[in-house]
Protein backbone atom coordinates (compact mmCIF):
# COMPACT_ATOMS: atom_id res chain seq x y z
CA UNK A 1 0.00 0.00 0.00
CA UNK A 2 1.62 3.20 -1.17
CA UNK A 3 -0.56 5.65 0.71
CA UNK A 4 1.10 5.34 4.05
CA UNK A 5 -0.65 7.67 6.44
CA UNK A 6 1.41 10.63 7.56
CA UNK A 7 1.99 11.39 11.17
CA UNK A 8 -1.10 12.59 12.91
CA UNK A 9 -3.31 10.79 10.47
CA UNK A 10 -4.99 9.05 13.39
CA UNK A 11 -7.25 12.05 13.71
CA UNK A 12 -8.43 11.64 10.15
CA UNK A 13 -10.11 8.25 10.05
CA UNK A 14 -11.56 8.89 6.58
CA UNK A 15 -8.22 8.10 4.98
CA UNK A 16 -8.67 5.09 2.76
CA UNK A 17 -6.03 2.78 4.18
CA UNK A 18 -5.30 -0.85 4.55
CA UNK A 19 -8.01 -2.14 6.91
CA UNK A 20 -5.46 -3.95 9.02
CA UNK A 21 -3.54 -0.74 9.43
CA UNK A 22 -6.77 1.02 10.24
CA UNK A 23 -7.49 -1.59 12.86
CA UNK A 24 -4.02 -1.24 14.32
CA UNK A 25 -4.38 2.51 14.39
CA UNK A 26 -7.74 2.27 16.10
CA UNK A 27 -6.30 -0.17 18.59
CA UNK A 28 -3.36 2.07 19.43
CA UNK A 29 -3.94 3.16 23.02
CA UNK A 30 -4.96 6.77 23.20
CA UNK A 31 -6.67 8.50 26.05
CA UNK A 32 -9.52 9.67 23.91
CA UNK A 33 -13.06 9.62 25.14
CA UNK A 34 -13.98 7.05 22.52
CA UNK A 35 -11.31 4.63 23.65
CA UNK A 36 -12.12 5.00 27.31
CA UNK A 37 -15.83 4.58 26.76
CA UNK A 38 -15.33 1.61 24.48
CA UNK A 39 -13.03 0.09 27.09
CA UNK A 40 -15.58 0.62 29.83
CA UNK A 41 -18.40 -0.87 27.80
CA UNK A 42 -16.28 -3.81 26.74
CA UNK A 43 -15.41 -4.37 30.40
CA UNK A 44 -19.12 -4.36 31.17
CA UNK A 45 -19.67 -6.85 28.35
CA UNK A 46 -16.94 -9.20 29.54
CA UNK A 47 -18.24 -8.98 33.06
CA UNK A 48 -21.76 -9.69 31.89
CA UNK A 49 -20.67 -12.65 29.78
CA UNK A 50 -18.74 -14.26 32.61
CA UNK A 51 -21.51 -13.67 35.10
CA UNK A 52 -24.07 -15.10 32.74
CA UNK A 53 -21.93 -18.13 31.96
CA UNK A 54 -21.53 -18.83 35.64
CA UNK A 55 -25.21 -18.27 36.17
CA UNK A 56 -25.99 -20.77 33.42
CA UNK A 57 -23.60 -23.27 34.95
CA UNK A 58 -25.42 -23.10 38.25
CA UNK A 59 -28.85 -22.56 36.76
CA UNK A 60 -31.66 -24.34 38.48
CA UNK A 61 -34.55 -26.09 36.84
CA UNK A 62 -36.77 -23.08 36.30
CA UNK A 63 -35.53 -22.49 32.76
CA UNK A 64 -36.32 -25.99 31.57
CA UNK A 65 -39.34 -27.09 29.59
CA UNK A 66 -41.90 -29.57 30.79
CA UNK A 67 -40.68 -32.63 28.91
CA UNK A 68 -37.12 -31.99 30.03
CA UNK A 69 -38.31 -31.74 33.60
CA UNK A 70 -40.18 -35.02 33.24
CA UNK A 71 -37.09 -36.69 31.84
CA UNK A 72 -34.94 -35.33 34.65
CA UNK A 73 -37.48 -36.49 37.18
CA UNK A 74 -37.47 -39.98 35.66
CA UNK A 75 -33.69 -40.07 35.70
CA UNK A 76 -33.59 -38.92 39.27
CA UNK A 77 -36.18 -41.45 40.38
CA UNK A 78 -34.35 -44.27 38.66
CA UNK A 79 -31.06 -43.19 40.16
CA UNK A 80 -32.62 -42.91 43.58
CA UNK A 81 -33.99 -46.44 43.23
CA UNK A 82 -30.57 -47.70 42.24
CA UNK A 83 -28.92 -45.93 45.15
CA UNK A 84 -31.57 -47.23 47.54
CA UNK A 85 -30.85 -50.76 46.38
CA UNK A 86 -27.15 -50.11 46.92
CA UNK A 87 -27.86 -48.79 50.40
CA UNK A 88 -29.78 -51.95 51.25
CA UNK A 89 -26.96 -54.16 50.02
CA UNK A 90 -24.36 -52.20 51.93
CA UNK A 91 -26.44 -52.26 55.08
CA UNK A 92 -26.81 -56.02 54.81
CA UNK A 93 -23.07 -56.37 54.35
CA UNK A 94 -22.43 -54.10 57.30
CA UNK A 95 -24.81 -56.07 59.52
CA UNK A 96 -23.11 -59.27 58.49
CA UNK A 97 -19.69 -57.86 59.29
CA UNK A 98 -20.84 -56.44 62.61
CA UNK A 99 -22.34 -59.77 63.67
CA UNK A 100 -19.18 -61.55 62.51
CA UNK A 101 -16.91 -59.27 64.46
CA UNK A 102 -19.15 -59.65 67.53
CA UNK A 103 -18.90 -63.42 67.52
CA UNK A 104 -15.18 -63.20 66.74
CA UNK A 105 -14.74 -60.86 69.70
CA UNK A 106 -16.68 -63.19 71.98
CA UNK A 107 -14.51 -66.06 70.82
CA UNK A 108 -11.40 -64.00 71.46
CA UNK A 109 -12.67 -63.10 74.95
CA UNK A 110 -13.34 -66.75 75.75
CA UNK A 111 -9.94 -67.73 74.40
CA UNK A 112 -8.28 -65.04 76.52
CA UNK A 113 -9.97 -66.16 79.71
CA UNK A 114 -9.15 -69.78 78.92
CA UNK A 115 -5.53 -68.80 78.32
CA UNK A 116 -5.54 -67.02 81.67
CA UNK A 117 -6.78 -70.02 83.60
CA UNK A 118 -4.38 -72.31 81.74
CA UNK A 119 -1.59 -69.90 82.51
CA UNK A 120 -2.42 -70.09 86.21
CA UNK A 121 -2.59 -73.86 86.07
CA UNK A 122 0.69 -74.17 84.20
CA UNK A 123 2.33 -71.60 86.42
CA UNK A 124 3.27 -69.28 83.58
CA UNK A 125 1.24 -66.37 84.98
CA UNK A 126 1.74 -64.70 88.34
CA UNK A 127 -1.26 -65.00 90.64
CA UNK A 128 -2.57 -63.12 93.60
CA UNK A 129 -5.61 -63.45 95.79
CA UNK A 130 -6.76 -64.64 99.20
CA UNK A 131 -4.74 -67.46 100.62
CA UNK A 132 -2.28 -68.55 103.26
CA UNK A 133 1.40 -68.39 103.92
CA UNK A 134 2.73 -71.46 105.72
CA UNK A 135 6.21 -71.23 107.13
CA UNK A 136 7.99 -74.44 108.10
CA UNK A 137 10.90 -73.89 110.41
CA UNK A 138 13.17 -76.91 110.58
CA UNK A 139 15.96 -76.40 113.12
CA UNK A 140 16.85 -80.11 113.10
CA UNK A 141 17.04 -80.43 109.33
CA UNK A 142 14.66 -83.35 109.50
CA UNK A 143 12.06 -82.21 107.02
CA UNK A 144 12.38 -84.08 103.76
CA UNK A 145 10.78 -83.99 100.35
CA UNK A 146 8.03 -86.29 101.55
CA UNK A 147 6.76 -83.79 104.11
CA UNK A 148 6.82 -80.94 101.62
CA UNK A 149 5.01 -83.06 99.07
CA UNK A 150 2.45 -83.95 101.72
CA UNK A 151 1.98 -80.30 102.50
CA UNK A 152 1.49 -79.44 98.86
CA UNK A 153 -0.97 -82.25 98.31
CA UNK A 154 -2.90 -81.29 101.41
CA UNK A 155 -3.15 -77.74 100.12
CA UNK A 156 -4.22 -78.95 96.69
CA UNK A 157 -6.91 -81.08 98.24
CA UNK A 158 -8.09 -78.00 100.07
CA UNK A 159 -8.51 -76.17 96.79
CA UNK A 160 -5.28 -74.27 96.38
CA UNK A 161 -5.23 -72.77 92.92
CA UNK A 162 -1.66 -71.51 92.84
CA UNK A 163 1.26 -72.65 94.93
CA UNK A 164 4.79 -71.50 95.52
CA UNK A 165 7.53 -72.93 97.70
CA UNK A 166 10.28 -70.49 98.39
CA UNK A 167 11.01 -69.07 94.97
CA UNK A 168 9.68 -72.04 93.01
CA UNK A 169 6.25 -72.27 91.45
CA UNK A 170 4.57 -75.57 92.16
CA UNK A 171 2.80 -77.05 89.15
CA UNK A 172 1.59 -80.48 88.12
CA UNK A 173 5.03 -81.63 87.05
CA UNK A 174 6.92 -80.26 90.04
CA UNK A 175 9.27 -82.83 91.54
CA UNK A 176 10.49 -82.91 95.15
CA UNK A 177 13.86 -84.41 95.90
CA UNK A 178 15.88 -84.70 99.09
CA UNK A 179 19.05 -82.72 98.85
CA UNK A 180 21.73 -85.20 99.76
CA UNK A 181 24.69 -82.87 99.83
CA UNK A 182 23.16 -80.13 101.93
CA UNK A 183 24.36 -80.15 105.49
CA UNK A 184 21.45 -78.51 107.23
CA UNK A 185 18.71 -80.16 105.23
CA UNK A 186 17.02 -78.78 102.21
CA UNK A 187 14.82 -80.01 99.44
CA UNK A 188 15.35 -79.73 95.72
CA UNK A 189 12.12 -78.48 94.19
CA UNK A 190 12.11 -78.66 90.42
CA UNK A 191 15.87 -78.58 90.38
CA UNK A 192 16.17 -75.61 92.69
CA UNK A 193 17.48 -76.08 96.24
CA UNK A 194 15.10 -74.74 98.85
CA UNK A 195 16.36 -74.50 102.38
CA UNK A 196 14.52 -74.06 105.64
CA UNK A 197 12.58 -72.23 106.61
CA UNK A 198 10.32 -73.32 103.83
CA UNK A 199 7.77 -70.68 102.99
CA UNK A 200 4.75 -72.12 101.18
CA UNK A 201 2.35 -69.63 99.67
CA UNK A 202 -1.00 -70.79 98.41
CA UNK A 203 -3.89 -68.93 96.82
CA UNK A 204 -7.24 -70.44 97.61
CA UNK A 205 -9.87 -70.38 100.31
CA UNK A 206 -7.79 -69.41 103.42
CA UNK A 207 -9.86 -71.12 106.19
CA UNK A 208 -10.19 -74.35 104.21
CA UNK A 209 -6.48 -74.56 103.56
CA UNK A 210 -5.53 -73.58 107.12
CA UNK A 211 -7.86 -76.25 108.45
CA UNK A 212 -6.51 -78.82 106.03
CA UNK A 213 -3.04 -78.43 107.49
CA UNK A 214 -4.38 -78.88 111.03
CA UNK A 215 -6.29 -82.14 110.66
CA UNK A 216 -5.27 -84.91 113.08
CA UNK A 217 -2.50 -87.02 111.66
CA UNK A 218 -1.94 -84.33 109.07
CA UNK A 219 0.89 -82.08 108.10
CA UNK A 220 1.20 -80.18 111.35
CA UNK A 221 1.41 -83.33 113.45
CA UNK A 222 3.89 -84.98 111.13
CA UNK A 223 6.12 -81.93 111.23
CA UNK A 224 5.89 -81.65 114.97
CA UNK A 225 7.00 -85.25 115.33
CA UNK A 226 10.06 -84.35 113.27
CA UNK A 227 10.79 -81.39 115.50
CA UNK A 228 9.73 -78.81 112.93
CA UNK A 229 7.26 -75.98 113.40
CA UNK A 230 4.48 -74.91 111.10
CA UNK A 231 3.22 -71.33 111.26
CA UNK A 232 0.21 -70.45 109.11
CA UNK A 233 -0.96 -66.93 108.42
CA UNK A 234 -4.04 -66.24 106.36
CA UNK A 235 -4.26 -63.17 104.16
CA UNK A 236 -6.63 -61.65 101.69
CA UNK A 237 -3.77 -60.83 99.37
CA UNK A 238 -1.18 -63.51 98.78
CA UNK A 239 1.05 -62.91 95.79
CA UNK A 240 2.43 -65.85 93.83
CA UNK A 241 5.20 -64.29 91.81
CA UNK A 242 7.36 -67.26 90.88
CA UNK A 243 6.85 -68.52 87.36
CA UNK A 244 7.26 -71.96 85.89
CA UNK A 245 9.19 -72.13 82.66
CA UNK A 246 7.27 -74.31 80.29
CA UNK A 247 9.33 -76.36 77.89
CA UNK A 248 7.79 -77.72 74.76
CA UNK A 249 6.89 -81.37 75.17
CA UNK A 250 9.32 -83.59 73.39
CA UNK A 251 7.21 -86.69 72.88
CA UNK A 252 3.63 -85.90 73.65
CA UNK A 253 1.48 -84.57 70.83
CA UNK A 254 -2.09 -83.42 71.15
CA UNK A 255 -4.39 -86.16 69.94
CA UNK A 256 -7.55 -85.12 68.20
CA UNK A 257 -10.65 -86.40 69.98
CA UNK A 258 -11.76 -88.30 66.87
CA UNK A 259 -8.73 -89.92 65.23
CA UNK A 260 -8.93 -89.74 61.49
CA UNK A 261 -7.12 -92.97 60.87
CA UNK A 262 -7.24 -96.24 62.74
CA UNK A 263 -4.16 -97.05 64.79
CA UNK A 264 -1.90 -99.50 63.01
CA UNK A 265 -2.29 -103.11 64.05
CA UNK B 1 -6.52 -1.75 22.54
CA UNK B 2 -8.14 -0.17 25.53
CA UNK B 3 -11.33 -1.97 24.52
CA UNK B 4 -9.54 -5.32 24.53
CA UNK B 5 -7.94 -4.51 27.87
CA UNK B 6 -11.36 -3.54 29.19
CA UNK B 7 -12.82 -6.82 27.95
CA UNK B 8 -10.11 -8.81 29.70
CA UNK B 9 -10.50 -6.73 32.85
CA UNK B 10 -14.23 -7.35 32.84
CA UNK B 11 -13.76 -11.09 32.42
CA UNK B 12 -11.18 -11.18 35.22
CA UNK B 13 -13.45 -9.16 37.49
CA UNK B 14 -16.33 -11.50 36.76
CA UNK B 15 -14.17 -14.55 37.45
CA UNK B 16 -12.76 -13.11 40.67
CA UNK B 17 -15.93 -11.61 42.08
CA UNK B 18 -18.39 -14.17 40.67
CA UNK B 19 -21.32 -12.09 41.80
CA UNK B 20 -24.80 -13.45 42.23
CA UNK B 21 -27.17 -12.22 39.55
CA UNK B 22 -30.19 -10.62 41.20
CA UNK B 23 -33.32 -12.63 40.65
CA UNK B 24 -35.18 -9.93 38.73
CA UNK B 25 -32.26 -9.60 36.30
CA UNK B 26 -31.82 -13.29 35.63
CA UNK B 27 -34.12 -13.59 32.60
CA UNK B 28 -32.79 -10.40 30.98
CA UNK B 29 -29.04 -10.59 31.45
CA UNK B 30 -28.41 -13.16 28.70
CA UNK B 31 -30.39 -11.15 26.16
CA UNK B 32 -28.66 -7.96 27.19
CA UNK B 33 -25.29 -9.65 26.83
CA UNK B 34 -26.14 -10.85 23.32
CA UNK B 35 -27.32 -7.35 22.39
CA UNK B 36 -24.08 -5.84 23.73
CA UNK B 37 -22.10 -8.40 21.78
CA UNK B 38 -23.95 -7.35 18.66
CA UNK B 39 -23.12 -3.70 19.37
CA UNK B 40 -19.44 -4.49 19.83
CA UNK B 41 -19.32 -6.26 16.48
CA UNK B 42 -21.13 -3.31 14.94
CA UNK B 43 -18.57 -0.96 16.47
CA UNK B 44 -15.71 -3.02 15.11
CA UNK B 45 -17.27 -2.90 11.69
CA UNK B 46 -17.68 0.86 12.01
CA UNK B 47 -14.00 1.19 12.89
CA UNK B 48 -13.07 -0.65 9.72
CA UNK B 49 -15.55 1.40 7.72
CA UNK B 50 -13.95 4.50 9.15
CA UNK B 51 -17.25 5.75 10.48
CA UNK B 52 -16.79 4.85 14.13
CA UNK B 53 -18.33 7.38 16.44
CA UNK B 54 -17.93 6.97 20.16
CA UNK B 55 -21.22 8.66 20.95
CA UNK B 56 -23.12 6.40 18.64
CA UNK B 57 -21.29 3.41 20.02
CA UNK B 58 -22.09 4.22 23.63
CA UNK B 59 -25.69 5.07 22.98
CA UNK B 60 -26.31 2.06 20.79
CA UNK B 61 -24.55 -0.24 23.25
CA UNK B 62 -26.71 0.85 26.14
CA UNK B 63 -29.94 1.21 24.20
CA UNK B 64 -29.56 -2.16 22.48
CA UNK B 65 -29.04 -3.91 25.78
CA UNK B 66 -31.90 -2.10 27.43
CA UNK B 67 -34.29 -2.56 24.54
CA UNK B 68 -33.51 -6.24 24.24
CA UNK B 69 -34.11 -6.75 27.96
CA UNK B 70 -37.27 -4.64 27.70
CA UNK B 71 -38.65 -6.76 24.89
CA UNK B 72 -38.09 -9.92 26.90
CA UNK B 73 -39.65 -8.28 29.94
CA UNK B 74 -42.67 -7.32 27.88
CA UNK B 75 -42.89 -10.82 26.49
CA UNK B 76 -42.79 -12.22 30.02
CA UNK B 77 -45.66 -9.96 30.99
CA UNK B 78 -47.63 -11.05 27.93
CA UNK B 79 -46.90 -14.71 28.49
CA UNK B 80 -44.77 -15.10 25.38
CA UNK B 81 -41.45 -14.45 27.06
CA UNK B 82 -39.62 -17.52 25.81
CA UNK B 83 -40.82 -17.09 22.22
CA UNK B 84 -39.99 -13.42 22.21
CA UNK B 85 -36.55 -13.94 23.67
CA UNK B 86 -35.94 -16.56 20.99
CA UNK B 87 -36.96 -14.00 18.38
CA UNK B 88 -34.67 -11.36 19.85
CA UNK B 89 -31.78 -13.77 19.93
CA UNK B 90 -32.42 -14.73 16.31
CA UNK B 91 -32.47 -11.09 15.20
CA UNK B 92 -29.32 -10.27 17.14
CA UNK B 93 -27.64 -13.38 15.85
CA UNK B 94 -28.40 -12.40 12.27
CA UNK B 95 -26.97 -8.94 12.91
CA UNK B 96 -23.86 -10.39 14.52
CA UNK B 97 -23.38 -12.63 11.50
CA UNK B 98 -23.78 -9.77 9.01
CA UNK B 99 -21.40 -7.59 11.03
CA UNK B 100 -18.90 -10.40 11.22
CA UNK B 101 -19.22 -10.90 7.47
CA UNK B 102 -18.54 -7.20 6.84
CA UNK B 103 -15.51 -7.30 9.14
CA UNK B 104 -14.25 -10.38 7.35
CA UNK B 105 -14.63 -8.68 3.97
CA UNK B 106 -12.64 -5.76 5.25
CA UNK B 107 -9.85 -7.72 6.81
CA UNK B 108 -9.53 -10.65 4.46
CA UNK B 109 -11.05 -9.15 1.31
CA UNK B 110 -13.11 -12.27 1.00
Amino acid sequence: MSTAPPDGAAATPRVRANPWRRLVRAARPRATRAQVLAGLLCAALGFGVVVQVRQTDTAGLEDLRENELVRILDDTTERSDRLGEEVRQLQAARDELTAGSDSAEAAARAARSRADSYGLLAGTLPARGPGITATVTDPAGAVSAAQLLQTVQELRDAGAEALQIGATRVVASTAFLDAAAAADGGVVVDGRLEQPPYVVRAVGDPPTMATALDIPGGVRETLRQLGAQLAVTTSQDVAITALHAVSAPQYARPASPAPEQAPPQ
Amino acid sequence: MIAAVGLVLGIVAGVLLHPEVPLFLQPYLPIAVVAALDTVFGGLRAVLDGIFDDRVFVVSFLSNAVVAALIVFLGDQLGVGSQLSTGVVVVLGVRIFSNAAAIRRHLLSA
